[in-house]
């Protein structure tokens, strides 16, 4: 059933007081970060509070928005011209309320929010935690003016904004040089990513005229025949920037790396907001993806399928409790991209704003068993249920929703998600997702079996973790179970509809497809395959033994240290770069050695002979012999005329009378 | 009686006080030479005055302003004169080069 959103710009209102301030939540986690810096040290929790108070200011801003927006919805940016590129293409500053927008703004700071909460409490008595608050609320306001940006100039903004944040706390705990390089190498894969995004972003903005997104979706929609000619490359490229933000097969491998950071940063940055910036990226530019790039949309839904099934595996395998999540999140992150690129914009979406909540919640929950073993090792872990309840509990609910277990949020969205892959004709993408359902489902049984069954095998008494930390995970636990209700399909609930709704309040209509009823088939496959996935993975790792090798039954031959390695992808990346970039580094080395060195030595020594002519000649010779010659002669004046003053007055009487009379003379005689 | 008569009388008074003030080395001779030169000059005024001139006595008006500055002048001359003579025992022009470089 397709169904065309109502949602076009007279059915909106436009705003009111929160819409025309909702620039405020794009500067106050600046001002925070520049407050912490200040004197974060000097207050009691280090800097943590101004970032939490910068956050709850804005959830006010983000609540009220996505309250607003499900009463009565709104479509409207404002935005301040700051400058002018040539004539014509302007460059623009400011915030768009309208679905999608709303949407991230409330999961950005609610989830953010919590996040922040959480890390007074896992950061205590860390180093540099004022700096750790600082460049997390720098990533909180750079994710918002991604969010927020009304065209592809301020998306780059952020989107580099959040990079830089990511590079910073990644790279976090800098002693270990480890962690460098995963810093780094974030760093690099986004940047190479970040090149198609810039053309893209060129290309659309020279053919357009304009980077605005409101009127590239008018353009797309009306099939403006300049914009279509270029919408499968630029919309190729923009994936391609996509890819490297959201973590999308072959450009996924620096995400795993990057659990290196403190684990708040990877609930929040590296699973629930700012890995979806390339998601959200390919949802703002929908309509151009939807109605003119439809060539490009194959080559997403198999990179985005690769990424959901393949790296989903790897995460069978992985010991660190992170790096399972992390693998997870690629997974999900194809999900959504998968959704996205087959058309379906609510249903990706929607995996998007869920997938945020549980999966911070497990980050979370993964952090609070670490803060408790010091260790990231599901084999150190082990028994932890009765030392740690809460955390216990709401794991396990994280754990259900993402394996997409009824009524809990994942089911639904995932299920969405499996509906629209059906119903746009990806029969065998939808059957290779429902296969990853049952992975998801297989790993989280894994992770939770390994961590918290059995018996503990590391070191020191665990303890529950302080409720600062717990609080959080009960608080991102209630939407992990309720939200999937907000989009059961074909359900309003009275007075706010659904999150289809809300979502499809946009400048256009997305035109893309929504179920009016629940399909049964599609749901029950989908949970048999959470369920079968969940029940096998426990039958399998909840039997205790006493290390982790032992019990790792997936030792496979081949297969095993494929999945250890990560299908070696991290080795191909360096043999790629190695083999292309390796002749021009050596090129570059000698063209620097032996030409640019040249020109600088050459210019150096030209410099220091002209600087010997200038000292010797013109210094020494030229200036200081005036000077010598000036002090010379004023003292040769002054050895003969001193005599003349003898200070006897009588010769000065004298010397007066003979001047009076050679005056007299003249004046007689010659005048 | 021509004005000459009285013109040779400064000149040669005024070349007397000339030649006593660059040769006499007592200071007090000094400064009697510089009144010979004074009293020159006003005998000039003077002259020219009742000789020559119609206005309503200008040169003798400033006759008494010039015998006025002049006793001033002596009066200061001789009370430095009298300051140099206690401290130095001397009114020697030639060993009075202090103010010499």
């Amino acid at each position: 059933m397709s169904l065309l959103l109502a949602a076009e710009a007279h059915f909106a209102t436009e705003g009111g007081f929160f819409v025309d301030t909702a620039g405020i939540m794009l500067i106050l986690p600046f001002l925070a970060f520049g407050a912490i810096l200040a004197f974060g040290k000097k207050l009691p929790n280090q800097g943590g509070e101004i970032a939490v108070a910068a956050l709850a200011i804005n959830c006010i801003w983000a609540v009220t928005l996505f309250i607003q927006n499900m009463v009565s919805p709104v479509v409207t940016e404002r935005v301040i011209e700051i400058g002018r590129i040539g004539s014509n293409l302007s460059f623009e500053l400011g915030w768009v309320v309208d679905g999608l927008s709303v949407m991230m703004y409330f999961l950005v700071n609610v989830v953010g929010l919590l996040v922040f909460i959480y890390a007074l409490g896992y950061m205590h008595g860390d180093r540099r935690v004022p700096w750790f608050f600082a460049a997390f609320s720098l990533f909180a306001g750079a994710m918002l003016i991604l969010v927020a940006a009304p065209n592809l100039i301020q998306l780059i903004l952020g989107w580099e904004g959040v990079g830089l944040a990511s590079y910073f706390l990644i790279g976090f705990y800098w002693e270990d040089m480890a962690n460098v390089k995963a810093g780094n190498k974030a760093f690099m894969v986004n940047k190479l990513a970040d090149v198609g995004l810039l053309l893209g972003a060129a290309i659309l903005g020279v053919v357009m005229g304009t980077f605005s997104f409101s009127e590239m979706e008018h353009l797309a929609v009306s099939g403006d025949t300049a914009l279509a000619g270029v919408a499968v490359v630029a919309g190729l490229l923009l994936f391609f920037g996509a890819m490297g933000k959201s973590a999308q097969f072959p450009l996924h491998i620096w995400l795993p790396d990057a659990m290196a950071g403190p684990t708040p940063v990877s609930a929040l940055m590296h699973a629930a907001t700012m890995v979806t910036g390339g998601i959200y990226l390919m949802a703002r530019t929908f309509p151009l993806f939807q109605n003119l790039a439809t060539d490009a949309r194959t080559l997403m839904v198999v990179i985005g399928t690769i990424t959901l099934f393949g790296i989903g595996f790897l995460a069978l395998v992985a010991d660190d409790i992170k790096k399972v999540l992390a693998y997870s999140t690629v997974s999900q992150l194809g999900y959504m991209m998968t959704a996205v690129a087959a058309g379906g914009y609510t249903a990706g979406v929607f995996h998007l704003f869920t997938h945020a909540f549980f999966k911070a919640l497990l980050f979370l929950g993964a952090g609070s068993v670490i803060h408790a073993v010091h260790s990231n090792n599901m084999s150190d872990m082990g028994g932890l249920k009765k030392h740690m309840p809460t955390t216990y509990w709401t794991f396990v609910i994280g754990s259900l929703a993402l394996a997409g277990i009824f009524p809990l949020a994942g089911f639904w969205s995932k299920d969405e998600i499996l509906v629209t892959l059906g119903h746009e004709g990806w029969t065998t993408v939808m059957w290779i997702a429902i296969a990853g359902a049952f992975v998801t489902a297989f790993y989280m049984a894994r992770a939770i079996a390994l961590t918290f069954h059995g018996t503990y095998k590391g070191h020191g008494h665990p303890h529950e973790s302080p409720p600062v930390m717990t609080r959080p995970l009960i608080a991102l636990a209630i939407p992990s179970v309720l939200f999937g209700l907000l989009n059961i399909p074909g359900v309003e609930w009275p007075g706010i509809g659904n999150f289809t709704q809300w979502l499809g309040v946009r400048g256009v209509a997305m035109g893309d497809h929504h179920a009016e009823g629940i399909d049964f088939f599609v749901a029950g496959v989908g949970l048999v395959a959470g369920i079968l996935g969940l029940l096998l993975g426990w039958m399998i790792f909840s039997k205790d033994r006493e290390t982790q090798q032992a019990r790792d039954r997936f030792e496979v031959p081949l297969l095993y240290p494929l999945l250890r390695r990560g299908y070696y992808l991290d080795d191909v990346a360096d043999g790629v770069t190695y083999v292309t970039m390796g002749p021009l580094a050596r090129f570059a080395n000698w063209t620097n050695t032996y030409i640019f060195d040249g020109i600088v030595n050459a210019a150096g020594g030209l410099t220091m002979l002209l600087g010997r002519f200038v000292y010797n000649g013109l210094d020494q010779r030229g200036v200081d012999g005036i000077v010598h010659g000036l002090t010379a002669a004023t003292d040769g004046a002054g050895t003969v005329m001193r005599k003349w003053q003898s200070g006897r007055v009588q010769q000065y009487a004298a010397a007066f009378v003979g001047g009076a009379i050679v005056l007299a003379a003249v004046f007689m005689f010659v005048i | 009686m021509t004005v000459i008569q009285f013109v040779i009388l400064g000149a040669a008074l005024f070349s007397f006080g000339v030649y006593g003030l660059l040769v006499r080395r007592n200071l007090v001779l000094v400064l009697l030479s510089v009144e010979l030169m004074l009293a020159a000059v006003n005998i000039n005024l003077v002259a020219f005055e009742s000789m020559l001139a119609t206005s309503e006595l200008l040169g003798q008006v400033f006759t008494v302003f010039v015998i006025t500055v002049a006793a001033a002048e002596v009066g200061i001359g001789l009370a430095i004169i009298l300051m140099i003579f206690r401290n130095r025992q001397s009114a020697n022009a030639d060993e009075l080069t202090l103010m010499r470089w």
